[in-house]
């Protein structure tokens, strides 16, 4: 892909990503928000992470896929555990990343 | 060194110290980035500008990925906005707290605004409007290492053959877990990560393959509110 129609994208991508952020630190400082809005708004994180992930894990062309060869599955659940007992980001990326690594030089999933 | 000044650095010492997890997790994964933008066929000034100019690492990946399979500006900066629209809901929790904050500070604050810094910023809300160096030093710290991650990917990018067997695919679906459970305190917020990700799940599988991230983040956190306001009663 030309590098020129790539740096034009970023830009794009720089406009959509900052606006977002900015608008609502912009406007709202200083402000309460309604408790009900207060709360649902904690449960965005939580919300938009699991819906990155878990179509990542479970599905292949357009299947779900619980086999045993879905290697990237069996990986989150023992990286998931990781995550859980260290508490810490890097070490689960580590693992999660070692896991893949690992069974694909036992020749084990895609 | 007058009181002020000595005040100055010691807030943008404890700003780079409380960042330090973040440069822990985002070293590794923001050298994942560089390698895999490289094997994607991204120039490396591209690859860089990207992590100084968006910085928000899973728009990165997902872009890179998209860039690779020949799709075009429109889709990717679509892409992007939906995937980054949650950073708009993290900024409206916290602008609260921000009162007092010269504009200009708000601008710079906000444009390193992440899930990581977001946390951070979150367990220490009620201190925001007095601590603001030392906010504003989290966000620059955390971004600094974001780009000395990409760099060395960069430069590693040209030695590694294939991402594949060191699993530098899988970074993003790691850092997503490890964010998750930092963010799965209790009962409810567990609730809400299931049925927004069995959501996205069921739209991804039916073809939405852009939307089913913001639609699944919408209707999964109103349901997780559903849950807690009935849990309350």
């Amino acid at each position: 892909m030309d590098q020129t129609v790539i740096l034009w994208t970023m830009v794009g991508m720089a406009v959509v990503t900052y606006l977002p952020r900015l608008l609502p630190t912009l406007f709202l400082s200083g402000r309460t928000l309604r408790p009900m809005i207060a709360a649902w708004l904690r449960l965005i994180p939580p919300a938009v992470l699991a819906a990155m992930l878990v179509p990542s894990l479970l599905v292949r062309e357009d299947r779900l896929v619980f086999s045993h060869d879905n290697l990237f599955l069996w990986a989150a659940v023992i990286a998931f555990a990781v995550a859980w007992k260290l508490k810490s980001l890097s070490a689960t990326v580590l693992v999660g990343m070692g896991l893949v690594a690992l069974g694909r030089y036992l020749g084990w999933g895609m | 060194m007058d009181e002020r000044r000595r005040k100055a650095v010691a807030a943008f010492g404890t700003g780079v110290r409380r960042a330090m997890p973040i440069v822990l997790g985002y070293v590794p994964i923001g050298f994942a980035y560089g390698v895999l933008a490289g094997k994607s066929g991204l120039s490396d000034a591209n690859t860089l500008l990207m992590s100084l100019i968006v910085f928000a690492g899973s728009s990165q990946f997902i872009a890179v990925g998209l860039f690779a399979s020949g799709t075009g500006p429109a889709a990717v900066i679509l892409t992007t906005f939906v995937v980054n629209l949650r950073h708009m809901l993290m900024a409206a929790s916290l602008a609260p707290f921000l009162s007092g904050w010269k504009k200009r500070h708000l601008a710079w604050f906000s444009f390193e605004l992440t899930d990581e810094t977001f946390a951070l910023h979150t367990a220490k809300a009620n201190q925001l409007a007095e601590c603001r160096l030392e906010a504003l030093s989290l966000n620059m710290t955390a971004q600094a290492s974001w780009v000395v991650g990409t760099i060395l990917g960069i430069v590693a990018s040209g030695l590694i053959g294939d991402v594949k067997p060191l699993g530098l695919d899988y970074a993003l679906a790691a850092m997503f877990i490890g964010l998750l459970v930092g963010q799965c305190e209790n009962r409810v917020r567990v609730i809400t990560a299931i049925l927004s990700g069995i959501i996205a799940t069921l739209l991804y599988m039916v073809g939405w393959h852009q939307f089913h991230i913001i639609v699944a983040t919408v209707v999964g956190a109103t349901l997780g509110l559903a849950v807690e306001q009935w849990i309350k009663r």
